[in-house]
């Protein structure tokens, strides 16, 4: 199995899947979060956007991003399409519910400071709202990435495209036991490097920034 | 008149969508470069007021001018100085500061170094790159004062400034507004309800009724060139204050005990010379 995994990643079969991977999720995860953003804002801002949209976001949050497949390959085809949707369902309304709740939990403090300074429009979003809610946008990522990671795997299992997910499926129809345990363990790795090194470092250097934990 | 509150009127909807008069018909008059105080029991809309005159909230009826202008929105000729610093933890105390000037369009270069400036009148020229969370409240509150003063404004609107800090850092603040103000000639509009603060401070002190908020007294305490008083005159001037307060502070306080409650059998103050003849 490790002669597998060793072997996998340097003729290039493991690597070549994981670089497709990483790209679909990196593309389906961005466009998440700017959506989720967008809405968020709208969400905070319009009481009539919360009533109705804020609503159907929290419904919609609570549907496993898979379950989107069937209609993403109606829509797309059963192809690369249909799996970055699914990407980015499974992140956006995670990001649209914690940046709906960032920004509703910017103190009015600083809200009131900023206005007294004459700040408002674009510049009032760009310097207050954002910043203040960096905080919560940060784990919104965090959860958001996990589902993300997820239905990315769930995605190439069923759609192919040449990921990770297509490899594992690979494995199993060749019987090839320790190829499907390698890909386990790379998406393993993978999950744990992203949430550990990306999304905690990022935490920590905002928690000392702002004094919310000691150094 | 520099800043003028012409029959304000407010009120605002309680839970039980009554109208709860909060601001019952003032009329006030500042002149240029004074530092007049607002006094009164909590809940007597006196922050309410400054609020108005900052352009936060809107009043019902009435209207404000500063200098001739019409109040009708925030605007940085009218800074407020918060009860907490409200210092923006993800910048530095450099940048906390440029803040309201970059917004008026003026360099990066040309901010910096007038919030230096600044920084170095409220003595923390040191501090200039340290987040708001390595600094301690009195700390805070000379950076807010600074982000407020290099803004230059018409006039500085402090809403309970240093009720939050402990009575030392206080004293030394209340020595360094002074100088401040003395320096700089800005007009200074401060909410309190320390009284001793209002008579130490200011040159008038504009002491509030409450339920509704209006003007019970306008009172101008007596300075001398120097600026530092006899601790008797100081003192009496308090105690006039705090007389004029009694009766209002009963009605807050019957209103939360119950109609039994007596406040005036045990009063709060005593003249210091068994009374006589102490205040004539």
């Amino acid at each position: 199995m490790l002669d597998t995994l060793v072997n996998g990643l340097i003729n290039g079969q493991i690597t070549t899947a994981i670089g497709k991977s990483l790209g679909r999720i990196l593309l389906g995860f961005s466009i998440a979060i700017v959506v989720g953003l967008v809405l968020g804002y709208f969400i905070w801002r319009y009481k009539m956007v919360e009533d109705t949209l804020g609503f159907v976001v929290t419904a919609l949050q609570s549907i496993p991003s898979i379950v989107w497949f069937p209609l993403a390959i109606i829509w797309f085809g059963l192809n690369d399409m249909a799996i970055l949707f699914i990407v980015t369902i499974g992140a956006t309304w995670t990001m649209t519910v914690n940046a709906t709740s960032g920004f509703k939990n910017v103190p009015p403090l600083y809200q009131r400071v900023a206005k007294v300074y004459g700040s408002g429009g674009f510049h009032f979003i760009r310097t207050v709202i954002l910043p203040a809610s960096v905080p919560q946008l940060i784990s919104g990522l965090r959860i958001a990435w996990a589902f993300s990671w997820r239905a990315l795997m769930a995605g190439e299992l069923l759609g192919g495209g040449g990921g990770l997910g297509q490899l594992l499926e690979m494995g199993r129809s060749l019987g090839q036991m320790d190829l499907v345990i390698s890909v386990m363990i790379i998406i393993a790795i993978i999950g744990t490097i992203v949430d550990n090194v990306v999304f905690s470092r990022l935490e920590r250097s905002v928690e000392v920034k702002w004094g919310l934990r000691a150094r | 008149m520099y800043l003028t509150i012409d029959g304000i009127e407010k009120s605002f909807l309680t839970e039980k969508k009554d109208r709860l008069k909060v601001l019952d018909n003032i009329n006030l008059n500042v002149e240029k470069g004074s530092f007049v105080s607002i006094v009164g029991p909590s809940g007597c809309g006196k922050s309410t007021l400054l609020y108005l005159i900052a352009g936060l909230d809107k009043a019902d009826q009435g209207e404000i001018r500063v200098a001739g202008n019409l109040v009708k929105k925030p605007g940085p000729e009218r800074v407020v100085v918060f009860q907490e610093a409200g210092l923006f933890p993800w910048l530095t105390v450099l940048e906390n500061v440029t803040y309201g000037l970059l917004l008026k369009k003026m360099t990066k270069e040309q901010a910096e170094q007038k919030a230096r400036e600044v920084l170095k009148m409220v003595h923390l020229s040191k501090y200039v790159d340290s987040y708001p969370h390595q600094l301690s409240g009195g700390m805070k509150q000379r950076v807010s004062i600074a982000r407020a003063l290099v803004m230059e404004p018409d006039i500085l609107l402090m809403d309970e400034p240093f009720s939050a800090l402990d009575e030392q850092t206080r004293m030394v603040l209340h020595k360094e507004l002074l100088e401040i103000w003395r320096k700089t000639k800005v007009t200074i509009f401060f909410v309190t309800h320390n009284i001793r603060e209002a008579v130490l401070l200011s040159e008038q002190v504009v002491v509030f009724a409450t339920r509704p908020g209006k003007i019970k007294e306008i009172i101008t305490v007596p300075t001398m060139k120097d600026g530092i008083m006899p601790d008797g005159v100081t003192l009496h001037t308090e105690q006039k204050i705090l007389s004029i307060l009694e009766e209002e502070l009963e009605k807050v306080l019957k209103e939360e005990m119950g109609d039994d409650y007596s406040f005036k059998t045990n009063h709060l103050h005593r003249g210091d010379s068994g009374d006589m003849g102490s205040h004539i």
